[in-house]
């Protein structure tokens, strides 16, 4: 029911582009905030920017597995090994999710797989940082897996109905990842003094990434005013980024580590934080693939994709022949 | 279903999943798996889709078996439903006084 009516689409959609009344009839289910569902007629340019971003999204939940994959032999105990395999295996689901509401839209996964591998399909910068110690696991649980947490609630009420469902299934399974993070930050901050620097480390590392997360500032940010009007986002960039700051800032007072940033200041009048200025020239520099780790993330993800072409292979001829034998 | 230009001719095709997340509701849509075949379909849905005991029965079925209404025809589909009000109770006036009905 996902993707089978697909396939008429494509010839409908020339003959009705140009047509302003089904545009207006469109924008009007959208103002009604009716769902959007995948059978339905729908603006090319609504179609293109969500496949680009349910295709981002779900290439982040590919790629993010590898910065923790790399502690997963290392986990210092048996209850954090069996912690960071279930989130792993997590973020491994999430993408699937995502790949399958990307596919109502007409792309196919090979397709998403290929633009991932060739590079012309982007995944959130945040994955191209390095897990030096074991407090980052803590610290991308608690940061990035927070800052994922305020950009996907919004998107359960998504315009489009099968992005939304998926975010709904994300979104319930995300908040057991923020806590297992703080927990890390909450026992290495309570430990010793080593440990605590650890977990310093670690802030000092991925909070300027964490804010790089929700994207360019409301100014830069190209594709926000369209994206608003079809309600596929609900808030901006830079409210989504005050809103994490605003409730993270305590939680890094709670663990008694400092966020590294010396213009950080409470404003009791607006009941807000005030921060810092973000370096973007980092921001674009690591999304131009020249970030810390990009080769080796994509690197690696083109090896795993290698190696298991046998297996994909193998599992399609058995497929094939106990077909025939079935049909015999 | 795949479009054509995909890097692999070989994709596997794409199967529908449906959950009964208890005995004593219905299977529910929960999303799609590609798979070789039904019993990796069934295999995936699992791993895919109940990792926090969501369900205790799976149903899988080829996305290209399913047969869907369109809805560019909804109104016109559905419109010898729209006129019969008489099918729903709150048509029919009672009188005050009278009860159990």
């Amino acid at each position: 029911m996902y993707t089978q009516g697909l396939d008429q689409k494509g010839e409908n959609a020339g003959r009705r582009l140009d047509d302003a009344g089904l545009l207006a009839a469109f924008q009007a289910r959208i103002d009604a905030e009716e769902k959007i569902e995948a059978k339905d007629w729908m603006p090319d340019a609504y179609r293109r920017t969500l496949i680009r971003q349910i295709s981002q999204h779900a290439h982040s939940e590919i790629i993010g597995m590898q910065p923790e994959g790399n502690w997963l032999t290392r986990a210092p105990s048996l209850r954090r090994k069996a912690i960071l395999l279930a989130k792993v295996q997590d973020e491994a689901g999430h993408g699937l999710y995502l790949y399958s509401a990307a596919e109502t839209l007409g792309t196919s996964r090979g397709q998403m797989v290929a633009d991932l591998l060739s590079g012309k399909a982007k995944y959130s910068s945040i994955f191209n940082y390095p897990t030096l110690t074991w407090a980052d696991i803590g610290a991308i649980g608690w940061l990035v897996d927070g800052a994922a947490i305020m950009n996907q609630i919004p998107l359960c009420r998504c315009s489009y109905g099968p992005y939304a469902r998926a975010m709904v299934r994300i979104c319930k399974e995300e908040s057991f990842h923020q806590r297992q993070g703080f927990e890390i930050m909450l026992m290495l901050s309570r430990g010793s003094a080593e440990q605590k620097a650890m977990a310093q480390d670690a802030l000092n590392r991925w909070w300027w990434p964490s804010l790089m997360m929700f994207g360019p500032g409301d100014a830069d940010s190209k594709h926000s005013a369209q994206s608003m009007a079809w309600k596929i986002k609900r808030f901006s960039n830079d409210e989504l980024r005050q809103k994490f700051v605003d409730v993270t800032v305590p939680q890094a007072e709670f663990l008694g580590i400092r966020v590294p940033d010396d213009d950080l200041k409470f404003n009791a009048q607006t009941g807000h934080y005030e921060f810092g200025e973000i370096d973007w020239q980092e921001f674009f520099d690591v999304l131009a693939g020249n970030g810390p780790c990009n080769r080796q993330r994509l690197e690696k993800r083109q090896r795993a994709h290698d190696d298991g072409a046998w297996v994909r292979e193998a599992a399609h001829a058995y497929a094939e022949k106990h077909g025939q034998r079935a049909a015999a | 279903m795949s479009q054509g230009n995909t890097m692999d001719d070989n994709e596997w095709p794409l199967y529908e999943v449906f959950i009964r997340s208890r005995a004593g509701l219905s299977h529910r849509h929960a999303g799609s798996v590609h798979a070789a075949d039904s019993q990796m379909a069934l295999d995936h849905a699992r791993d895919v889709y109940t990792r926090r005991n969501e369900g205790v029965s799976i149903w899988v079925v080829k996305s290209s078996e399913i047969i869907a209404s369109d809805p560019a025809d909804a109104s016109a589909f559905f419109e010898p439903a729209a006129d019969k009000i008489y099918r729903h109770p709150t048509f029919y006036e009672i009188p005050e006084g009278v009860e159990n009905l």
